[in-house]
């Protein structure tokens, strides 16, 4: 089921991610199948410990499955090689987090520029770029300035325009909204699905919180104990 | 990542922890200091020995000797290899060595003592004659007044020592004059039978037709002093540090002084032409050396040369420099367990942040690049600041040495030396040595996990 004919943005095929804890074996994500198309708006529904973050991070190809597979766009994300996986974060995923992760010593164009630099973009195009992604977020005012200046909203939306940077096609968000208060939260997730529907981007958000991801997400999937409980019907 | 983003991201974080950077850098300077200081201990105490070695003259000059002339007393040998007789060292052999490749000058060692008067008093002294060369060799350097103004001026320079005899402000004596008193060989006209009736049963040649000899005559010649030198300048192997008052070589040959082995040519005949005791041949530099003495014996003359000396010379300071390399990078090795410790901290620091740029689509290998070109940096500017402070160190010892050999009434000396292959070694040593010191510390970063690294607090 590999190759370009496959038609899902993500897929996963039986995936296991398990971790050696002592002498127990914990199973953070216990063979999880799941098939995510182009342009959807998925969100990762779970308690603490369900292991949605987990499979985002397996997703991102930050991890590798202890077995089964993972396909984004086609290609196995299983069978790639380090090098490959790089490429993969750099080029097809952007990743937003709940701790923002700004680097604190760079101002906020610095930051966005930052991951064109890592995919050897060249400098003349680098700052038509950072602008149109820091216009997108509506924070162009405040380029130069650096995260500890920004608000949590506006670091959130600053690590937004990061992730979209590098024109990816798919966008993971884990708990996009958990640093934030509730008009804040609620301000990046339209904004989120701003995205998902100006660019068609396939947006694959964890959140713990059921109402928001009904509100917003197209599909609602389920975790618990690192097992899928349901994988939702579009909204 | 592309090299300029590499630097510029290494050149900002090590301005971040700007305090721990400085000092780890500062550590390499101190180590590059300790090894360029010795290095140009090293090279400038070999500069100064080659200098002074050069100076003497000894090393770029063959001396050559007649086969014949190998002590008193030995009779004049056919040379074995062509079962001919030996070859006499005169104007067609002088002629003949001039002309062999790389051969700068040839003249005869011309000293002799004798007897100068100079404001009314006699004083005793030896006399040498100067080769042209003799200018630009370095033993003319610092002197008083000028070197002869041409080839065949009746100027002299005088040797320090002598002046000191000639007058108490032996400065003033430039531009003076002084009167050579010496012997001149005068040939007698040849007699009819002279030979037959001097030679005698135990003749030695075969036609009987030995040279009329030579007479003695008392001369006189002016000088003008032109100059007053600190060194006594070489004439060759034989003349070495023995000419007091100097003259120039074309002038010394015309005067036709007797010399040693005028007794000697009388008996072989040939005082009546030119022939030299021995020749000192100037050669374009040492390394030329051993192809002109090769081709000189050819000519079947003996020859000698100091070639072996100085390449024990060159050992010897080989192993000198080689000594103090050692202990001079042994602070630049104390300096690069600084860098590993640097290098390891900022991993901890700087955990998360890498965890960002693997999320961000860093490669393991741009994460060791990027503490690779930290390494690198914190190399560079340390082995700058490294040769600058080694400079400095080097100049306080020539300082304080000099201060010591002026209070001892000597002459200044360039202690310490750094030539441009030092600085650019010594920085490029460091660099090397900083990378080295990386390697651990940048694989460390590499392989971190990303998932854990963006969990790290």
């Amino acid at each position: 089921m590999t190759g370009t004919m496959d038609e899902t943005a993500i897929r996963t095929d039986g995936v296991s991610r398990s971790y050696q804890m002592g002498d127990a074996l914990v199973r953070a994500v216990d063979d999880v199948s799941i098939s995510i198309r182009p342009k959807e708006f998925v969100a990762l529904l779970g308690s603490s410990g369900s292991g949605k973050s987990t499979l985002l991070n397996l997703m991102a190809g930050l991890d590798r499955p202890s077995s089964g597979a993972i396909f984004a766009h086609g290609r196995n994300l299983a069978e790639m090689s380090s090098e490959d996986l790089a490429q993969h974060r750099s080029h097809t995923i952007g990743m937003v987090f709940q701790a923002f992760n700004l680097l604190p010593r760079m101002t906020l164009e610095e930051n966005v520029e930052l991951p064109l630099r890592l995919a050897e973009v060249e400098r003349n195009d680098r700052a038509g770029r950072v602008r149109e992604a820091v216009e997108r977020v509506r924070l162009a005012a405040r380029l130069t300035h650096r995260p500890s200046e920004l608000s949590g909203g506006e670091q959130q939306r600053a690590a937004l325009a990061r992730a979209l940077v590098n024109r990816p096609t798919i966008l993971l968000a884990d708990e996009p909204t958990g640093n934030l208060d509730s008009a804040t939260g609620d301000a990046i997730l339209h904004l989120l699905r701003e995205i998902n529907e100006s660019m068609g981007m396939t947006i694959v958000m964890v959140t713990h919180d059921r109402d928001r991801a009904a509100r917003f997400a197209h599909r609602i999937v389920t975790m618990a104990d690192g097992k899928l409980v349901s994988s939702g019907t579009q909204s | 990542m592309k090299a300029r983003d590499l630097t510029e991201l290494a050149g900002r974080n090590l301005r971040e922890a700007l305090l721990r950077n400085s000092l780890t850098t500062l550590g390499i300077a101190v180590g590059v200091a300790s090894l360029v200081a010795m290095l140009s201990l090293g090279v400038g105490l070999q500069q100064l020995a080659s200098k002074r070695l050069s100076r003497s003259g000894l090393f770029d000059a063959v001396f050559v000797t007649s086969r014949a002339n190998r002590g008193f007393g030995r009779p004049t040998r056919p040379d074995p290899a062509t079962a001919t007789p030996a070859k006499i060292l005169d104007a067609e052999a002088r002629q003949k060595i001039a002309s062999v490749p790389d051969v700068v000058e040839v003249y005869p060692e011309i000293r002799f003592p004798t007897e100068v008067q100079f404001e009314g008093k006699p004083y005793p002294t030896m006399v040498a004659g100067i080769p042209p060369s003799a200018r630009t060799d370095g033993a003319f350097e610092g002197i008083k007044g000028a070197f002869f103004s041409g080839l065949d001026v009746d100027e002299a320079i005088v040797q320090i020592e002598f002046a000191k005899d000639l007058s108490t402000q032996p400065d003033s004596l430039v531009g003076k004059n002084l009167t050579l008193r010496y012997a001149e060989r005068q040939p007698l006209p040849a007699e009819p039978n002279a030979g037959r009736n001097k030679s005698g049963a135990n003749s030695s040649s075969e036609d009987g037709n030995l040279s009329p000899g030579f007479s003695i005559v008392p001369r006189e010649k002016t000088f003008r002093i032109v100059g007053v030198v600190e060194t006594e300048p070489a004439t060759g192997f034989g003349g070495f540090g023995r000419g007091r008052l100097l003259i120039p070589m074309q002038v010394a040959e015309t005067l036709r002084i007797a010399q040693a082995n005028d007794l000697r040519e009388i008996l072989r005949g040939t005082s009546s032409k030119v022939s030299y005791d021995s020749l000192t041949v100037r050669v374009k530099g040492p390394s030329q050396v051993k192809s002109v003495e090769d081709a000189i014996q050819a000519m079947g003359f003996t020859t000698f040369s100091l070639l072996d000396a100085t390449k024990s010379l060159r050992q010897v300071f080989a192993v000198f420099d080689l000594l103090l390399g050692i202990f001079g990078s042994l602070a630049l090795a104390v300096a690069s367990l600084g860098i590993i410790n640097t290098l390891v901290m900022a991993i901890l620091e700087r955990r998360r942040e890498i965890g960002i740029l693997k999320a961000l689509g860093a490669a393991d290998r741009d994460i060791r690049r990027l503490f690779f070109a930290e390494a690198g940096v914190m190399g560079l500017v340390g082995g700058i600041l490294g040769v600058a402070l080694g400079w400095l160190i080097g100049s306080a010892l020539t300082f304080g040495t000099n201060v010591y050999l002026r209070r001892q009434e000597l002459p200044p000396i360039d202690l310490s030396s750094i030539p441009w292959w030092m600085v650019a070694g010594a920085i490029g040593f460091s660099i090397a040595v900083s990378l080295a010191a990386g390697i651990y510390p940048a694989s460390r970063a590499a392989k971190l996990n990303p998932v854990e690294a963006l969990r790290y607090e």
